[in-house]
């Protein structure tokens, strides 16, 4: 097996004394999807956001492509190759759909300083590729206000991919969209990570999307992995499906 | 009692709840049932004119509160008690109380800070503790408490057990019992099935922002490829 | 050491009035989250109500103590009253408005306020009566104090004490603290905000009011006193943490010694130092001493569509004006020229403030701080090294750009209202120093001989001039914004947390457009000195600042050439009114309410909105 596209070593983080996240190790690999579930409050966010950079973790490290990007900063996690979709769609709403791509591209290309060429005679082609591989070149001239959010949640991915990522990291892809269109993103978000070799990392509620669409699955309950492996051995766990369900009550 | 039909609500664009519609009758306990994610905050958000629903209506005592702003909702006899608590953590456990006081309609018994502590000693022993230096279950506790105090018919409930130690999720059981034996009616929002099943009559069991099923407690228990379906993983 | 004591009782003293009108305007901040412009004028209303009411009000003819103490506590009941009337007509149907529309409808109440109180009390200055039983003075450490301070002095941990009961004691404080914290449980609970708000506006109005009433003693009541107070309130409840009583106390003890040391040690820049206690401590604590920060709601952002590419009609109707402008002068008279030069001016002024507004999404209340750097960048030029023109209107931009990046490195760092009374805190700096330092300045009467170079005296030759260079502006400030650059921009407006994820710095992109900005309102500084002939402080006085917002607004902040009308329409408007009425200001303030009430689109946006309608 090749080395690993991200590595999680150790990661933890409380809040007002409370431990959030307490001691979490995980690694994806390119091609790879992985979910990230547990029941509320298990410490999913804190855990996503430590490896994205907005949260720095109070312990463990964060490896990328086998380099240390502990504590740093979204934006320079993106340099390094990092895509993001958010759990509510976070897009430019007074761009187009094309605009939006575009904005990506410019700040891939370092361009964002740039004063005088005007913005929509650059990298046209190149964004119109990235919303062909989503299915959304057709809407490329609308105002992204006005989108459908299935086709937002595209959109995002969309920008989230156009840097060429080796990492994905989605945060409840499917929330917030018609159950019926879920898997079709979720299909779509395999089919390019095959093709492209890129990891992805999703926490997600709905489980036809998870046992639907991950590889591989890890379960947080409290702040501590309790379980990991393929679908099928998650949901024949016992302590998964404890914790799911519920106890306390005799 | 409470009558909910056709609810839709967003948040800015994401479409949540597609069409929620659900009963709680005099003196009932209904839990809403459903993985995180499910729409069973919503839901109760919705019901109280915190998330504005885009369409459906809530009928109270014959009267429809959709688009109602919040305060009048409380005012007519609904309690909200939030899944994250939202206790006033500056203000000790007495002024949390007073926040929620409001007079009793007429031939109720009305809820006093005595009341309340009896409810719950625990509260009592801690009368001038501010809010931010207080545990979860004690929090959970006051949140129920300050609620109380405004003398509500319907107690919505949102996820009373999450994170609490065992003892006190079994305490919080006992609570819920001695309301509804009070004559007060909850709906309840849980994930924990045992936690439910000790306290609710009837099940409504949410997915995606819908009503898949709805059944007595006792039928849902016995019916484990539902339970398998909507609840566990 | 005798003088170091008598200059801390002095402090203390000011400390006290600062605290109450901190204190108000912190408490109705906690609840409602809307920044009170208008906290100054309630103060000074306060003063004027104090001065009628000792002399004449019901209680007056009992003379003596009652006069006085009676008259100053009707004082601030009154103004209580005013301040709720003010929240329930107009405040009320804003709260969910943009912050920029809150900020500028109470704005709009300083103005009115303004000509209202020069109306009923006129312009000059009222001596207040003695305070009964505190006249003369003390002796401490053998050094003669006057009482009235000392009794101030006890005035402000008194209040304190009292507001701290009020907020501890009884249901109301208790509910304001809730709401301070979660507005939205507290509605949950059954709690009428409505009734909580109105409540909470008219305390902290009526502390405002006190605070003035109070000043009677000590100083002349006068037209200026809502600017100069709103400022350092302003300053001391950022330092203090928007929403905090203790907070406002702390720090209106320090600005209040820092006041009375600085006058011995700096006495031209004591602002600036308080300015510069400010900036530490937001740097070292973002949300002030004892703030937090605020939950809730995030503020409604206003909606933008895509920017339009200009559309073929437009694009030649355009030409047929350039074309205009370039051929008709030569038949005009000097004074429409000088006015016609005037209006470009404004224009470009009022295009570099959208760039940031617009597509920056930042709220800038002292924008005139860049077009008064310019204009004394040349004049200072002109006056101490003999600069001809053709040299200041090159320095200008640069002089005003690089004031912008020092100030905007503040500004662009903190969010929504503190960032809005950072600008406003620059802006009076910057005045203050053009009107105290008057050996380099000239102060009050401004650098006279500001003249441009021979070929360009003749007002035709000016006006082309004009014309040319801020044609030259608007042009460039629309290509930065069609640039990526200004796509960045918008972006980081639209969505941070997108923007940082694909790796825009979004401080950064901030902090350069408030540069850009800022050299663009200086070069229209800069023309605006060398056609005036001269330059004054009110070239940075906070009206100018707000013609720019009112300019911007009136021709709606969502389009690009919103500015250029909205420039041309206000400036034509004012060059009216000035000539017709004294009352410039009541006018204008109704304007702005009319505006922020009714057409928040502004004019473009209505054009537009008539346009996809039809």
């Amino acid at each position: 097996m090749t080395a690993p596209v991200l590595e999680a070593e150790g990661l933890r983080k409380s809040w007002g004394g409370v431990a959030a996240v307490d001691g979490v190790s995980l690694s994806v690999h390119a091609g790879e999807m992985l979910a990230l579930i547990g029941p509320n409050g298990a410490g999913k966010s804190t855990c996503f956001n430590m490896l994205n950079g907005q949260i720095r973790p109070e312990a463990g490290r964060v490896i990328l492509l086998g380099r240390d990007v502990t504590g740093q900063a979204p934006r320079t996690v993106w340099r390094l190759g990092v895509g993001r979709t958010f759990q509510i769609t976070a897009t430019f709403g007074s761009m187009t759909v094309l605009d939006n791509v575009r904005m990506a591209l410019l700040s891939h290309h370092r361009r964002l300083f740039s004063l005088w060429r005007p913005a929509a005679l650059q990298y046209s082609a190149e964004a119109l590729a990235a919303l062909a591989r989503v299915g959304l070149q057709e809407q490329a001239d609308r105002p992204c206000a006005v989108l459908a959010y299935g086709d937002l949640k595209r959109l995002e991915l969309a920008i989230a991919l156009a840097n060429e990522p080796r990492l994905l990291l989605m945060d409840e892809p499917t929330a917030g969209m018609a159950p019926a269109e879920r898997a079709g993103l979720m299909a779509l978000t395999a089919r390019i990570a095959k093709q492209a070799g890129i990891a992805v990392l999703f926490t997600e509620h709905d489980m036809d999307v998870v046992f639907g669409h991950a590889d591989r699955i890890l379960v947080l309950d409290r702040g501590k992995l309790i379980a990991g492996g393929t679908p099928e051995a998650v949901r024949a766990d016992a302590r998964v499906r404890e914790v799911y369900l519920g106890g306390g009550v005799h | 009692m409470l009558r909910v039909e056709g609810l839709h609500a967003h948040y800015g664009q994401a479409h949540i709840l597609h069409g929620i519609s659900l009963e709680v009758a005099q003196g009932e306990i209904v839990c809403l049932l459903g993985r995180n994610g499910a729409g069973k905050s919503t839901t109760m958000k919705s019901i109280m004119g915190l998330v504005p629903p885009s369409a459906g209506c809530v009928e109270f005592d014959g009267r429809d509160l959709a688009g109602r702003p919040a305060f009048e909702i409380a005012r007519a006899g609904i309690g909200y008690v939030p899944e994250e608590r939202r206790i006033f953590t500056e203000l000790t456990v007495e002024e949390n109380l007073a926040v929620g006081r409001r007079p009793a309609p007429a031939g109720m018994k009305p809820w006093t800070p005595e009341r309340a502590y009896e409810l719950f000693p625990v509260l009592g022993e801690m009368r001038r503790r501010p809010g931010g230096r207080m545990s979860g279950g004690e929090q959970q506790m006051l949140t129920i408490a300050r609620t109380l105090m405004g003398n509500p018919r319907l107690l919505l409930l949102d996820e009373p057990s999450e994170g609490l130690a065992p003892v006190i999720v079994e305490r919080m059981a006992t609570a819920i019992l001695a309301l509804k034996r009070e004559g007060l009616s909850i709906l309840l929002s849980e994930q924990n099935l045992v936690f439910a099943n000790a306290v609710a009559d009837r099940a409504c069991l949410i997915e995606t922002g819908q009503l898949r099923h709805t059944a007595s407690m006792a039928a849902l228990m016995a019916d484990e490829a539902v339970r398998a379906r909507y609840l566990s993983v | 050491m005798d003088s170091l004591i008598v200059q801390a009782l002095n402090g203390l003293a000011s400390a006290s009035s600062l605290f109450l009108v901190a204190a108000g305007l912190t408490v109705i901040f906690g609840v409602s989250r809307i920044v009170n412009f208008a906290h100054g004028s309630l103060y000074m209303l306060g003063a004027y109500l104090g001065w009628t009411l000792t002399a004449h009000g019901p209680l007056a003819q009992l003379g003596g103590f009652f006069g006085f103490w009676g008259g100053v506590l009707l004082a601030a009941a009154a103004t209580g009253l005013i301040g709720a009337a003010i929240e329930f007509l107009l405040l009320r149907r804003i709260y969910r408005a943009p912050e920029l529309f809150q900020l500028l409808a109470t704005f709009a109440v300083v103005l009115i306020v303004q000509d209202l109180t020069l109306l009923i009390w006129g312009p000059q200055d009222l001596l207040g009566p003695r305070a009964p039983l505190l006249r003369g003075a003390t002796q401490i450490f053998g050094l003669r104090f006057p009482r009235y301070e000392l009794f101030l002095i006890c005035v402000g941990p008194v209040m304190l004490a009292l507001l701290w009961l009020l907020f501890h004691r009884t249901r109301f404080g208790i509910l304001v603290r809730a709401a301070t914290q979660d507005r939205e449980m507290v509605a949950a609970l059954g709690v009428d905000q409505r009734k909580l708000f109105t409540s909470v506006f008219a305390l902290g109005s009526a502390l405002a009011g006190l605070a003035g009433a109070l000043q009677l003693p000590r100083e002349a009541v006068n037209l200026h006193m809502d600017m100069a107070v709103i400022v350092e309130a302003f300053v001391i409840v950022v330092i203090g943490g928007l929403g905090s009583l203790g907070g406002a106390f702390l720090a209106a003890l320090l600005i209040g010694e820092l006041h009375a040391f600085g006058i011995l040690i700096f006495p031209r820049i004591t602002l600036v130092l308080a300015f510069l206690v400010m900036a530490a401590v937001l740097i070292l604590r973002p949300h002030g001493l004892m703030g937090r920060k605020p939950s809730g709601l995030p503020p409604a952002s206003i909606a933008s569509p895509p920017l339009p590419g200009t559309p073929k009609w437009l694009a030649q109707a355009g030409l047929v004006a350039l074309v205009l402008l370039l051929v008709l002068p030569p038949f005009l008279g000097d004074y429409t020229l000088s006015v016609m030069a005037d209006m470009a001016m404004m224009v470009l002024f009022a295009a570099s403030l959208h760039l940031i507004m617009g597509p920056g999404g930042m709220a800038s209340f002292g924008h005139a701080a860049y077009f008064g750097a310019g204009a004394y960048g040349a004049a200072l030029l002109a006056k101490h090294l003999m600069a001809p023109m053709e040299v200041g209107l090159i320095f200008a931009p640069f002089a005003a750009g690089i004031v912008g990046l020092v100030f905007g490195w503040f500004c662009v760092r903190l969010s929504g209202v503190y960032s809005a009374m950072l600008t406003l805190a620059f802006a009076q700096i910057a005045w203050s120093t053009a009107f105290q330092w008057v050996e380099f300045t000239g102060g009050d009467n401004g650098i006279l001989g500001v003249w441009p170079s021979e070929w360009a005296r003749g007002k035709l030759v000016f006006w082309y001039l004009s014309l040319a260079l801020c044609g030259l502006g608007v042009v460039l400030l629309r290509r930065v914004l069609f640039a990526p650059f200004g796509m960045a921009l918008r972006a980081q407006r639209d969505s941070p947390l997108r923007a940082e994820a694909i790796g825009i710095d979004t401080v950064r992109v901030r902090w350069v457009a408030f540069a850009i900005a800022a050299a663009a309102a200086g070069m229209a500084g800069a023309l605006f000195a060398y056609g005036k002939g001269s330059v004054f402080p009110s070239f940075l006085g906070i009206p100018r600042s707000v013609d720019a917002l009112v300019m911007v607004l009136l021709g709606g902040v969502q389009t690009v050439l919103g500015p250029l009308f909205g420039a041309v329409a206000y400036t034509g408007l004012q060059e009216q009114l000035s000539r017709v009425s004294d009352l410039w200001r009541l006018v204008l303030g109704f304007a702005i309410l009319a505006l922020v009430l009714f057409f928040p689109g502004g004019l473009a946006g209505a054009l537009r909105a008539r346009e996809e309608r039809a």
